[in-house]
């Protein structure tokens, strides 16, 4: 019924009849142009604008090399650490392919944490797209989930211990605590039961929870349309007499299709230096502890999660304990996570785009932004890196005061919005995109 | 046809729907279940037994019960009076915390003064402490009477797993349940049986 509607398919040459057959079959054509080819964008995305479509080619890297790495390594506790070694020393190209998965893991979360600066910045998360912003969150939650998943496959010590801090952060939920990291682990300890388990987190449940979301994600995107730079719906532009698109819109194809691969190239330049010249980052993307093999009665020195958790491991770490129970710290650390849920109620300021918002706003972000980094930072080093402060201040450890006052200032940041974006000066939108 | 809502047809649509969300709910739990431990695991995490006679004073023995590390050290009259010397510093002095069987809640949390039998994992985040000597005062502070320090978040706790004030982890350390099978036997996980 609806393909008799249809115009017959043109532009493809000899192919016509091919895509047009598809086409009656399919909404091949409609499908293209809603989600992309004739998806209308403002002409004025910038730099910020790179890192959602370099998000969705990392997360493609990150399955076809983690589909070549499934093909050689054993999820089997007194296998898998050879195994990982087997890839990097034996099989061809191996190294190759486990460099860049690895590598791929960081730049996922550098990409993803832009991308949602990005938001900060232009107010991408406003009304109309709280929901497109509620994805993005989902999509986060299930990257750090799938990153951890898979941090205990290499079954080094780091991977051991890593995974044994955090199991054991479930235990400290009232009640049902130790029942519950049990059942996790499935053993009461990391063990082989644990790793098998990672292993069908990592490769399946999780990839597949992951791509559903992006495809709700890019759904949500495509319907309410991007927001910009200036924060203004060219949705309620008027319509252009010629083209008949909104005064300031675009097609994607090809404008975007461009830009895009142009980020994309630029990208793979720095990737692949990383890849090749320096894979473990100075112990930031590969830690020297995770090439021992696990043993779980050997405690390293020193442990740290991966660079992309210590902002919250140092919230973690910053809450003291209460009541001999160190869920208040747990529960912070979560809480940390999902108030960005809430971030599209609690900002309330007229304007969407940090161009016409006020200085609170500005130094507002700024604080969080340096707070973040700072955090992380705390995260990857023993709680005394800078020493302690003298017996007048009770011998407390400095690096764990500026941590409490880091994480104070976090939550500052989201709890204290709905005030400080409302009463802030704001400059006047402009009707067209600048 | 009519637009009147069929109530009678409403309530059957309601249970149906109630009953397939049981059904949901029922068939979600034997996957569920299936990520417990396995009969292997459990059988793995039997009562293990420990030879105490070649233990020299001072020394720790470490052992494996449940992937866990279990110490067994004998403290020598020195190391027991480092922990009266702690006293001062330590957050639960009198073991209030069930963190041990009954017949450890006492000063030197053990069976005897002279053997200390300690789950080896810390209270904070589960790594394993360090032993540091009564002699670590250098690195662990004048007052330091002997114990034990944990590297990832720094924590200390001194021969008796009784856990300093004003560190990460939260309570003393775990004291397993045990049992004497003779003077040089220990039966680590179980204290139904034995002497």
């Amino acid at each position: 019924m609806a393909a008799a509607e249809k115009p017959p398919v043109t532009g493809f040459g000899p192919l016509n009849c091919v895509v047009g057959w598809v086409d009656a079959r399919f909404p091949l054509i409609k499908l293209w142009e809603e989600q992309w080819g004739k998806y209308i964008a403002p002409k004025n995305f910038n730099f910020w604008y790179y890192f959602g479509s370099l998000a969705a080619f990392v997360l493609v890297l990150q399955i076809v090399t983690g589909i070549f790495l499934t093909m050689n390594y054993k999820p089997d506790a007194t296998q898998a650490f050879a195994s990982v070694e087997y890839i990097m020393r034996e099989v061809p190209f191996g190294w190759l392919i486990r460099y860049m998965h690895s590598t791929g893991a960081s730049a996922f979360f550098i990409v993803v944490y832009l991308h949602m600066f990005r938001s900060l910045l232009y107010g991408s998360h406003r009304q109309p797209r709280e929901l497109l912003w509620i994805f993005g969150v989902l999509i986060y939650l299930c990257l750090m989930g799938e990153a951890f998943f898979g941090y205990l496959l290499p079954w080094g010590q780091m991977s051991f211990w890593g995974a044994q801090v955090i199991v054991n952060l479930f235990g400290s939920v009232p009640f049902i605590g130790p029942d519950l990291s049990e059942w996790i682990r499935g053993d009461y300890v990391i063990s082989d039961a644990t790793l098998n388990r990672f292993f069908a987190f990592h490769v399946i449940a999780i990839p597949l929870v992951l791509i559903g979301l992006v495809a709700a994600h890019l759904t949500a995107l495509h319907e309410v349309g991007s927001n910009n730079p200036d924060g203004v719906e060219i949705k309620k532009q008027p319509k252009d007499p010629q083209t008949g698109l909104p005064l300031d819109g675009i097609y994607s194809h090809p404008y975007y299709t461009i830009k895009d691969l142009y980020g994309v190239a630029v990208f793979l330049f720095v990737f692949a230096i990383v890849v090749f010249f320096a894979p473990e980052m100075g112990g930031y993307f590969l830690e020297a502890n995770n090439f021992i093999p696990a043993d779980s009665l050997k405690t390293p020195p020193h442990i740290a999660p991966v660079w992309y958790f210590t902002p919250y491991y140092s919230i973690l770490r910053a809450i003291p304990p209460l009541f001999n129970s160190q869920f208040p710290g747990v529960a912070a650390m979560g809480a940390a996570t999902l108030i960005l849920f809430f971030l599209p109620w609690l900002d309330r300021s007229p304007v969407k785009s940090i161009r016409y918002r006020g200085p609170i706003y500005k130094v507002a972000l700024t604080a969080f932004v340096v707070t973040f980094l700072l955090l992380g930072y705390l995260g990857t080093e023993p709680t005394n890196v800078w020493g302690q402060f003298g017996p007048w201040l009770g011998n407390v450890e400095r690096a764990t005061v500026i941590a409490r006052i880091g994480t104070l200032i976090y939550f500052a940041f989201f709890v204290l919005m709905p005030w400080y974006s409302r009463i802030d000066k704001v400059k006047p939108e402009p009707q067209r995109l600048t | 046809m009519t637009d009147q809502v069929n109530s009678g047809r409403r309530k059957v649509v309601a249970i149906t729907a109630a009953a397939g969300a049981c059904a949901g709910v029922a068939a979600a739990l034997p996957f569920a279940a299936s990520m417990l431990p396995s009969e292997r695991a459990k059988a793995l995490g039997a009562p293990v037994e420990a030879d105490i006679s070649g233990l020299a004073p001072g020394e720790m023995q470490i052992l494996e019960w449940r992937g866990k590390p279990v110490w067994i050290i004998r403290r020598t009259p020195e190391m027991l009076a480092g922990i009266k010397k702690s006293e001062g510093n330590l957050a639960d002095p009198k073991s209030e915390v069930p963190q041990q069987p009954a017949y450890a809640q006492n000063e030197f949390r053990s069976i005897k003064d002279e053997y200390a039998v300690l789950v080896g994992v810390c209270t904070h985040l589960g790594c394993s402490p360090q032993f540091k000597s009564l002699d670590a005062q250098a690195e662990m502070g004048a007052d330091w009477g002997g114990g034990f320090y944990c590297p990832c978040h720094g924590s200390k706790f001194d021969f008796a797993g009784h856990v300093y004030k004003g560190v990460p982890a939260p309570i003393n350390l775990q004291v397993p349940p045990y049992t004497y099978l003779s003077d040089t036997k220990i039966l680590i996980g179980d204290d139904t049986k034995g002497a």
